[in-house]
């Protein structure tokens, strides 16, 4: 949003407006906290990461547990996003272009995940597949791994990230309606050839969208993995798993280190997400993912 | 609309996919969501009722909820003041950085959890970069429940700031000018026009931030020390449980946790349904 656009023109009275001190004192207090608040954490990252310097920062990330960690994590993302894609497509398909009953609660469903806190997303699949869960002794005859293995952290990172790209679409295929489809599929399109150039080129940026934010998630999900992953070396660590296992090693720099790159995903994110907002306002929805 | 006309209208689509897409979207949302959570009820429900009471009353677990209640309550309380200021001045004023600042309010969104608890570890900790200073002042935050709350002050500042600001920014500056040219001091039409304006949006972003802030797990652990009855947080003693293959005991504390943030989260919709009513707009 501008501020150019916020302002009146021409500012003759200046009835509402604070005295320049009120102003200043209220930027400031506004500043500082989030100085605080926002900044030094993450300055604290970057400089304990580099605090022996620039050969143990990158020894810290070429170790081997720390790679297979970094490739992990770059897998459990990849197939999370890819997932969230075809639902939130299907979702938002459904949701935006059809009128069924039991609509809003379907859709409130879908943005549970969003009020169950992290580790209830792990726990639940522990309960279900764990040893003495309830499908636990079967999957054991069966010798099929879930828990402590790469099938239920894609599953618990899937569960925490389930909202993120279907709330998204579905906010803007709503806005956009079915006329750009009916037209092209009573000009003859097949439904799939209407998808492909009529809805896909008006919803890419509002996928895009609702993708990095997902994606972010997806990489730096913490307390859904840490309760199924086992946390077992070089196997079944993600990258926030990593840090956390380094830190209570009291491995600090090596800590920060896999922390700097996690924080500097968010950073990249956060420039991205600003770039999208700015550049694509109308063709994301804003306002519709928190 | 009427129910049967949404079911003609369904039919009269020419719109091709319904089944396919819905089928899609119940089923992926059944397998990952619903009955996973399904799952947790039943082997609560499991433990029998006498088990369940005595799991949830016990001393330990009432102390941790209070934490993550209490502490979520303060935080989004604390958040609320700070993200009405700091909404009111990005959308109000304008200031060199402006730009960076309004871009950085949703870090803490973008950050994962564990780096931001190891950040706040290190300023916070008794040595650490801030901490030290306090603890020569005789105030400790590290490692004790007061830093669980700053962990979750980090954890809801956007929440609270995302939904005010939409709404400070399409309030309009007429009202507040008819509030002054009819001899309303500056802090009276804040809290009189102002205010009550954005109270709804304000009311939201705190329910988000102490939502959030309830189940928050990553950021708090590595800075509150853990020290049960005192500064242990609810999803770590149900992590504690699992590790003890006690599922019996996560499953319930975290049916607990979940329908007390279920009922928190109804109470305020309805104050909040109570709160645009009174003020005109439903």
């Amino acid at each position: 949003m501008s501020d150019a656009v916020m302002r009146p023109p021409i500012r003759q009275a200046r009835v509402n407006d604070e005295m320049p001190l009120v102003r200043y004192a209220l930027i400031g207090v506004a500043v500082l906290f989030l100085l605080l608040i926002l900044f030094l954490p993450l300055v604290a990252v970057f400089a304990e990461a580099f605090r022996r310097g620039a050969g143990a920062y990158l020894n810290a990330l070429t170790d081997p547990d720390t790679t297979a960690a970094i490739g992990l994590t770059l897998l459990v993302a990849f197939i999370s996003v890819v997932f969230n894609i075809v639902v939130g497509v299907s979702a938002a398909w459904a949701i935006a272009k059809f009128h069924f009953r039991g609509k809003q609660f379907l859709i409130t469903l879908i943005n549970l995940p969003f009020s169950v806190s992290p580790v209830i997303s792990g726990l639940v699949f522990v309960l279900l597949f764990g040893a003495g869960g309830l499908l636990g002794p079967w999957l054991q005859a069966h010798d099929i791994e879930i828990i402590f293995a790469l099938p239920g952290i894609v599953l618990a990172t899937i569960f925490v990230t389930f909202p993120f790209v279907t709330q998204q679409l579905v906010t803007l295929m709503q806005a956009q309606g079915t006329q750009e489809e009916e037209c092209a599929l009573s000009l003859g399109a097949s439904g799939w050839r209407t998808f492909l150039f009529v809805t896909l080129p008006n919803i890419k940026w509002g996928l895009l969208y609702g993708v990095l934010l997902c994606n972010a998630r997806a990489m730096g999900e913490f307390g859904a993995v840490a309760v199924v992953s086992g946390k077992i070396r070089g196997l079944t660590n993600t990258m926030p798993l990593q840090v956390e296992i380094l830190y209570n090693e009291y491995n600090f720099v090596a800590a920060f280190a896999v922390a700097s790159l996690l924080a500097l995903l968010a950073l990249v994110t956060l420039a991205l997400k600003s770039f999208f907002e700015w550049r694509f306002a109308d063709a994301i929805a804003l306002g519709a993912t928190r | 609309m009427s129910v049967a006309g949404g079911i003609i209208r369904q039919n009269q689509s020419v719109i091709p996919g319904f089944g396919i897409t819905l089928g899609i979207t119940v089923t992926a949302l059944s397998l990952v969501v619903l009955i996973p959570l399904a799952a947790l009820a039943f082997r609560a429900a499991g433990v029998g009722p006498a088990e369940f009471w005595r799991i949830a009353t016990h001393p330990r677990t009432l102390a941790a909820l209070r934490l993550s209640f209490g502490a979520a309550f303060i935080a989004a309380a604390v958040n609320a003041v700070f993200g009405l200021l700091v909404a009111w001045v990005l959308v109000r004023y304008r200031f060199p950085g402006k730009g960076i600042l309004d871009a950085a309010i949703d870090l803490p969104i973008a950050l994962p959890t564990a780096v931001a608890g190891i950040a706040l570890a290190v300023i916070y900790a008794p040595n650490g970069w801030v901490g030290g200073g306090l603890a020569q002042l005789g105030i400790k935050v590290g490692y004790t429940p007061t830093a669980v709350v700053v962990a979750l002050i980090f954890v809801g500042l956007p929440f609270v700031v995302r939904t005010v600001q939409p709404v400070l920014a399409e309030s309009e500056k007429e009202i507040e000018e008819a509030a002054a040219l009819l001899g309303a001091s500056r802090l009276r039409t804040i809290f009189q026009v102002v205010l009550p304006l954005v109270s709804p949006a304000l009311l939201t972003g705190f329910a988000l931030a102490f939502a959030r802030g309830i189940g928050e797990y990553g950021s708090v652990i590595f800075v509150a020390g853990n020290l049960p009855f005192v500064s242990e947080i609810a999803p770590l003693l149900i992590v504690i449980r699992l590790e003890e293959f006690d599922y019996g005991g996560a499953a319930v504390i975290a049916t607990v946790m979940l329908a007390l943030s279920f009922f928190l989260l109804m109470v305020i919709s309805a104050l909040q349904t109570r709160n645009r009513r009174r003020l005109g707009y439903v």
